[in-house]
């Protein structure tokens, strides 16, 4: 398990990163998954280029409506509260549930919503908050919803010579209340399903992850649960998530029901 | 507690807590296992392996000028057979690298040597290879089926063994007011000790020997089998074992890595390696556990066991491992089967089932946690059929203490203990009457539940158990050496190997309570054929009842020795000697070890006339009174709570009663147990190799290979008891293995205890969330 041989470099600004990108390099962030994938030499790229130290992939900036996270910041980072949490709490309870402490000491946000793994936490978690993938790519920054990041099973939206630089996340009010609820067979395991939703004035957003897929937007579970409302969770995944089977699909009306169970706790 | 032997007290001798003599090194980073090792001039070998279970093998070629090598390039090496002496069973010839024929995912097709192993992957994948598939065994069912393709032709089936034990079960079947069957499934286990296999093998010029490090439990026995297979004396070769972690049962068998390393060492006289990595790990190596269980089970009304009808099928693999068979599983599950219950009716018929998968190896337990399931299982069953608690029917089942000695229906002969008392134990422990009278779900809604165990585990079992087993290699006396160094610390020396067992730690407990000699100046080595005597090694938890007897031997000898120049030096006689506090008194007068060590190695003027001529270095060799092996038992109990929507499952208490008879260090008989349990949680609930219908592994690395972590692991409550077993020096017993044993029992009897009001019954582990929410929307629909 060792991998083929590539060349290597560090990016020290996001132009030099693109540069290596145009001359095919692969973006390497903190490596939890692309390092086991080049282990098993199942991705073989000749060439890889390091950019979590490039200018400004680590980048914090506030306003009054969202925080941009440079895309190399690491899971622990965000655990850990060394980024202002805009979202009442909810990114440092998601980072502390993803793997171990040794992966997100490593592990970045940028990595994991790259890698594109259907199970993976940040990918539902910043669908769920509505939040905007922030690309570069030759012709400067491009905007993309998040729930229209991820195109599928380890597909993303961005170009060849394009890669994330910062994610943006609105900030949630103090009113705004949460619930994610990750199912997993162990500690550090990847999600068998995920329910989260966000309620934060008239804002409301549920949604299913862990889906096989890109995470499943529920707008009519929303919409009750503005109207105050219990959701018919079960009707909506079946039309939402036809290619799951009945008990997948219901561990997902688990997950989600947990979720919304948290809403109405206290924190 | 105190020795027996040499009259020293405390201290460091048996039954002391002391430390372990290997953690100051391991917790500083500082052992040295087979991949520390480096030699000038190294090179690394990788490994091609088949990507399909079963084909015939039609072309290979390798670059021109490649150092890439197939089969038949290694001149003089034999294959792997592996006899047994037992009637009707096949032998496999099972090639280092493959022959015309591929029979599992994972067999080795080529070995590629370089620099380094990224270099000799590069070079493997270079390797062209043709195979034309063959139709694939992927289950025992598929390999007993009308027409099934073979494995092995010759054979005209795809069985290695049935096997079959019959006491007479007629008349209790067809009198038994109370029948249950069950149909029980154990997944295919891999074992993962936290370092894999490994090798380095050199030449040594200077001794003219072959140098094997190899990462093994049993070096004396690789030296055996590879003098064999490479066709060369076996003074020619020398196998010693680094530090070990962790073995399990796959460390002590002969792998063809290990023969095709040394080889390369032997006829290019220079230094190889093969490190395992974990993916071969999980793929070709360490399979173990894969059992299936047809069982009928006669009752009285009161839920009384009266006899045992059961089909046993082991998914054994493509071929027989060295030394200890294809079916050593199958004698032990046949066996061991009516596990620590009272009855005498039994009938078994084992099947050892060739399948397109890796060869089957012993992990620890060898069996019997796929025994201990299946008959705990059944007394749950036969319980819940009388309408009794599970508890009461099995108290009533297990041997009692007042019938010890007691031999049963498969001549198993259970030296002493108590086992009901054990099960009261913990009983009492997990406070099941409290439970009972409590709710049956917790505030999240979980249902909970408690299950319990109690298994019996054979130990140190010799000549004429492993003789009846048809093995090739039989164990006998084991061998330890003493010695007096001349400032006066000890020398002791086992061909035994410490896996991460603590034999440095014990064997030099056992040699302070012989000799009286401080612990903290005695050295133990173990596991090199150059400097140790010999042993078969460590498996079947035996160490320290025959290497730990055979220290005990030696010491008590190397005693008297010390003793009469000790009398000589003090001008008394040596009865009137006494060891204690470090240091050898008669009356008012003492002296210090190093004294009678000066004496004998520098200043042999002041010896006795009639001192004894082999000094102050004893080797003896040691072997129970009775090769039936020596029982150690233990109860374990469960509390549980499955939650119903997902099917998880979490541990809320785990209590274990467990007698070992005379234990040397508690500390230790911890440790093993905690381990052992550790692992079977793995095989309860997380572990599991799947195999799909072309026989390929779908567990291929750890992300789908779940093994549990420190999280799922539950504070387990330990009580001992100490029953002395009859038959072994100090009264020990084997306690190596057992904790793994029960915890697949005792889980899934908690599960299905919890979920009994929803009338759901898992017989299959282990019991994942999958299973147990299938079960739930099964017994609900
Ligand atoms: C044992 C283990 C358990 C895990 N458990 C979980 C879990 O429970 N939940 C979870 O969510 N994740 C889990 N992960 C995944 C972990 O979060 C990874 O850190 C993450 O998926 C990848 O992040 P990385 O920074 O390491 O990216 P890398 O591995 O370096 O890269 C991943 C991919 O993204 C690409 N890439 C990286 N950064 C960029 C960028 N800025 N622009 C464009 N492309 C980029 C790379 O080229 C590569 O294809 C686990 C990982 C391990 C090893």
């Amino acid at each position: 398990m060792k991998p083929a041989a590539f060349d290597y470099a560090r990016a020290a600004t996001i132009p030099e990163a693109l540069a290596a990108l145009r001359d095919g390099a692969r973006p390497l962030a903190g490596g939890q998954s692309l390092g086991p994938m080049l282990n098993l030499r199942l991705a073989r790229p000749g060439k890889l280029v390091d950019i979590k130290r490039a200018e400004g992939m680590r980048a914090v900036a506030l306003s009054a409506t969202s925080a941009r996270l440079g895309a190399a910041l690491t899971h622990a980072e965000i655990e850990d509260g060394r980024i202002e949490d805009v979202t009442r709490g909810l990114l440092p309870h998601v980072a502390r549930g993803i793997a171990y402490r040794a992966v997100r000491n490593r592990g970045t946000l940028g990595g994991s919503l790259c890698h594109a793994d259907p199970a993976a936490d940040w990918v539902t978690t910043m669908a769920g908050l509505g939040a905007t993938m922030i690309a570069r790519g030759p012709a400067g920054e491009r905007a993309i919803a998040a729930e229209a990041f991820m195109l599928g099973a380890f597909t993303h939206a961005l170009a060849e010579d394009e890669m994330l630089a910062a994610v943006e996340i609105p900030r949630l009010s103090p009113a705004a209340r949460w619930g994610y609820a990750k199912i997993n067979r162990k500690t550090g395991e990847f999600a068998m399903a995920i329910g989260m939703a966000v309620l934060d004035g008239p804002l409301a957003r549920v949604v299913a992850g862990a889906v096989e897929g890109p995470p499943a937007l529920l707008p009519r579970a929303a919409a009750a649960l503005l109207a105050g409302e219990t959701p018919d969770l079960d009707a909506e995944l079946a039309e939402r998530l036809p290619h799951l089977p009945p008990p997948e699909r219901k561990l997902r009306a688990v997950a989600l029901r947990r979720a919304l169970a948290m809403l109405s706790e206290a924190r | 507690m105190d020795g027996d032997g040499g009259g020293a007290r405390g201290g460091g001798g048996i039954g002391a807590r002391v430390r372990r003599k290997e953690d100051a090194r391991h917790l500083a980073g500082r052992g040295q296992f087979t991949s520390d090792i480096r030699i000038a001039g190294m090179r690394d070998v990788a490994f091609l392996r088949s990507p399909v279970a079963h084909a015939r093998v039609v072309s290979r070629r390798a670059p021109a000028g490649a150092d890439l090598l197939f089969l038949d390039d290694l001149t003089g090496v034999g294959e792997i057979v592996t006899r047994s002496s037992i009637p009707g069973y096949k032998l496999s010839s099972w090639p280092v690298m493959a022959r015309d024929r591929v029979r599992y995912v994972g067999e080795i097709v080529a070995m590629a040597v370089a620099a380094d192993r990224a270099a000799a992957e590069d070079l493997a994948e270079r390797a062209e290879v043709e195979f034309e598939p063959l139709p694939p065994i992927a289950s025992c069912a598929a390999g007993r089926a009308e027409g099934a393709a073979l494995l092995h032709p010759e054979w005209g089936d795809n069985l290695f063994l049935h096997s079959r034990f019959d006491s007479g079960i007629e008349a209790v079947a067809a009198t038994a007011p109370v029948k249950v069957e069950l149909d029980i499934t154990c997944a295919r286990q891999v074992m993962h000790p936290m370092e894999g296999k490994g090798v380095v093998a050199w030449w040594d010029h200077r001794a003219g020997m072959l140098v094997v490090q190899t990462s093994t439990q049993v070096p004396h026995l690789i030296r055996s089998g590879l003098a064999e297979v490479l066709g060369i004396p076996q003074a020619m070769v020398r196998v010693a074992a680094p530090d070990v972690g962790g073995g399990f049962g796959y460390k002590c068998l002969l792998q063809p890595e290990e023969i095709c390393v040394a080889w390369l060492a032997l006829t290019r006289k220079a230094a190889f390696r093969w490190i395992e990595d974990r993916r071969e790990h999980l793929v070709a190596g360490a399979n173990a556990r894969q059992h299936h269980y047809t069982l009928t089970a006669y009752a009285n009304e009161q839920g009384r066991l009266l006899g045992l009808d059961a089909q046993v099928e082991v998914d054994t693999g493509a071929y027989s491992v060295w030394p200890f068979t294809a079916v050593l599983e199958a004698a032990q599950a046949g066996g061991n089967l009516p596990g620590p219950y009272d009855f005498r009716a039994y009938r078994a018929e084992v099947f050892s089932v060739a399948t397109n998968k890796p060869p089957f190896a012993p992990y620890r337990g060898v069996a019997r946690p796929g025994v201990c399931f299946a008959i705990e299982l059944t007394i749950d069953a036969i319980a819940r059929a009388v309408g009794r608690e599970a508890c009461d029917v099995r108290a009533e089942n297990l041997v009692p203490g007042s019938a010890m000695p007691y031999v049963n229906v498969t001549n198993k002969h259970y030296d002493s203990g108590d086992y009901p008392a054990s099960l009261a134990t913990v009983r009492e422990q997990i406070g099941l009457d409290a439970f009972r009278a409590g709710p049956a779900r917790d505030e999240k809604g979980r249902y909970l539940g408690i299950g319990f165990a109690t298994y019996t585990e054979q130990s140190a079992h010799n000549t004429k158990v492993f003789a009846a087993w048809g093995l090739p290699l039989v164990p006998g006396y084991d061998q330890a050496q003493v010695k007096l160094t001349p400032d006066g610390a000890l020398e002791v020396r086992a061909g035994i190997h410490t896996i991460g067992q603590g034999l440095e730690t014990t064997l030099a407990q056992i040699a302070h309570s012989m000799t009286g000699v401080p612990f903290e100046n005695i050295r133990v080595t173990l596991g090199d054929t150059a400097t140790t005597p010999y042993s078969t090694g460590a498996y079947a938890s035996r160490g320290i009842v025959m290497s730990g007897g055979a220290v005990s031997r030696a010491g008590e000898v190397l005693a008297g020795r010390i003793k009469a120049i000790a009398a000589h030096l003090l001008q008394t006689e040596a009865e009137q000697i006494e060891f204690r506090d470090g240091r050898i008194h008669a009356g008012a007068a003492s002296l210090d070890y190093a004294d009678v060590g000066r004496a004998w190695y520098l200043r042999p003027e002041q010896l006795p006339e009639d001192v004894n001529t082999a000094g102050l270095e004893v080797t003896e060799g040691y072997k129970p009174a009775t090769d039936n092996g020596v029982f150690s038992y233990a109860s374990h109990a469960a509390k549980i709570a499955v939650d119903p929507e997902t099917g998880i499952v979490e541990i809320l208490d785990y209590v274990i009663a467990e007698d070992c008879g005379r234990m040397v260090n508690p500390m230790i008989v911890e440790g093993q147990t905690y381990g052992g349990a550790a692992q079977g949680v793995g095989t309860a609930l997380f572990e599991e190799s799947p195999y799909d219908e072309q026989g390929q592994p779908l567990a291929s690395t750890l992300i789908d290979y779940i093994l549990p972590g420190p999280t799922e692991i539950p504070a387990f409550r330990i009580s001992h008891s100490e029953t002395l077993s009859p038959h072994t020096a100090h009264g020990i017993k084997g306690v190596g293995e057992g904790g793994a044993i029960a915890p697949p029992a005792a889980i899934v009897n908690a599960i299905n205890d919890a979920l009994s009001g929803l009338g759901v019954r898992i017989t299959q582990i282990p019991a994942t969330p999958e299973r147990i929410r299938a079960a739930i929307a099964e017994a609900q629909a």
